[in-house]
């Protein structure tokens, strides 16, 4: 293995090891957040947010990291999302948790990771014709929020952690 | 409270999120020191790997014609590896707390479709196939845009996030009801 494969495993390891102590695999966890019954994965992924989007911001604005932002291309993102969506709440894993999920026994994850994987293969072959409809509709680029609002990273950061702070104060008074 | 009596390995989901960001953090520090790169936690795009490996044992031609595939380039890499240790991982952690479980059907649903392991299966893989196409179509899925577009501040991470939620409540309400 080279070292790309190594530092993957490793880092998938302990990122599969975190999610399934959260206990985030769970269909039952995933369509709760759906059904607003059990806001788990939501205090999982937006707790690991606000930590995440401090570190990253410190670590590139001293040139340590680079950012990679995803295009936001209108078509893409609505339709993409909005697929997966729906997709998402009949499946009841997303693509890293079906594998997760897959590892504390729930193997009927595998017919899951089964339809994704050739899901993937349908796109490729129906790309080209994605390419001239829904991702030629418009496309704003790699842009943060900062620059689209015209602010300092520190302020969305801020109000961000704020808004999310206010969200877990709701799940726990509501017992969600 | 009410999960702790068959739970007790599980960890509170604020701490295991919270040093996810930290793992977040580390891996963007140390692919970029040690690969050269910054690379950020996803998982779709193996998908897309995954399914280009298993056609080229079958229809190699078409693979190398495919302009998909030869874009996001067919190989066992970084983030391949990383799935792969997801799985790992999850194993670890659910054997040694006792929460590992074979479970061929999940009680919600269940409660909604039966016990029928087969009408499971076509539902989690029509709902796999509609899931990947738009994951693939909109770059991302809830670890590639949520959790880290979402950390980078990016605008497409907020919009495709909330896509996800939205219309998966939608959709879920819709299959499995809002009664208890």
């Amino acid at each position: 293995m080279g070292t790309d494969q190594i530092l993957g495993l490793a880092t998938g390891i302990l990122f599969g090891f975190l999610l399934q102590k959260g206990r985030v695999l769970r269909f039952e966890k995933q369509i709760g957040a759906m059904l607003l019954k059990d806001m788990t994965i939501l205090k999982f992924m937006l707790s690991a947010i606000i930590v995440g989007m401090v570190g990253v911001e410190v670590l590139s604005s001293a040139g340590i990291i680079t950012m990679s932002h995803k295009p936001m291309n209108v078509g893409a993102i609505l339709v993409g999302g909005a697929l997966f969506g729906a997709g998402w709440a009949v499946m009841g894993y997303c693509p890293g948790t079906s594998v997760g999920a897959l590892g504390e026994g729930r193997w009927h994850a595998i017919f899951a990771i089964a339809g994704m994987v050739t899901g993937a293969a349908i796109y490729a072959e129906l790309y080209p014709f994605f390419k001239r409809t829904v991702l030629s509709w418009a496309d704003y680029g790699k842009i943060g929020m900062p620059e689209a609002l015209g602010v300092s990273p520190w302020v969305v950061i801020v109000v961000f952690i704020c808004v999310v702070l206010g969200f877990f104060r709701w799940f726990e008074s509501r017992g969600l | 409270m009410r999960m702790k009596k068959q739970d007790s390995g599980g960890w509170n989901p604020y701490l295991a999120g919270a040093l996810v960001g930290v793992l977040a953090i580390l891996s963007a520090y140390a692919t970029t020191a040690w690969l050269g790169k910054t690379s950020y936690l996803g998982a779709s795009t193996t998908f897309v790997r995954g399914a280009g490996v298993i056609e080229q044992q079958i229809v190699p031609e078409r693979v190398q014609a495919n302009e998909y595939f030869t874009q996001q380039k067919i190989k066992i890499d970084w983030q391949f590896m990383l799935v792969l240790g997801i799985f790992v991982g999850s194993l670890i952690a659910s054997s040694t707390d006792k929460s590992f479980k074979l479970e061929s059907v999940p009680p919600i649903w269940e409660k909604r479709f039966g016990p029928s392991v087969g009408k499971r299966a076509i539902g989690a893989f029509l709902g796999g196939i509609v899931a990947m196409i738009g994951a693939r179509m909109a770059d991302g899925c809830p670890s590639g845009h949520g959790l880290s577009g979402m950390m980078q501040l990016s605008v497409s991470g907020m919009v495709a996030l909330t896509m996800f939620f939205v219309v998966g409540i939608i959709v879920a309400a819709f299959i499995y009801g809002r009664r208890s």
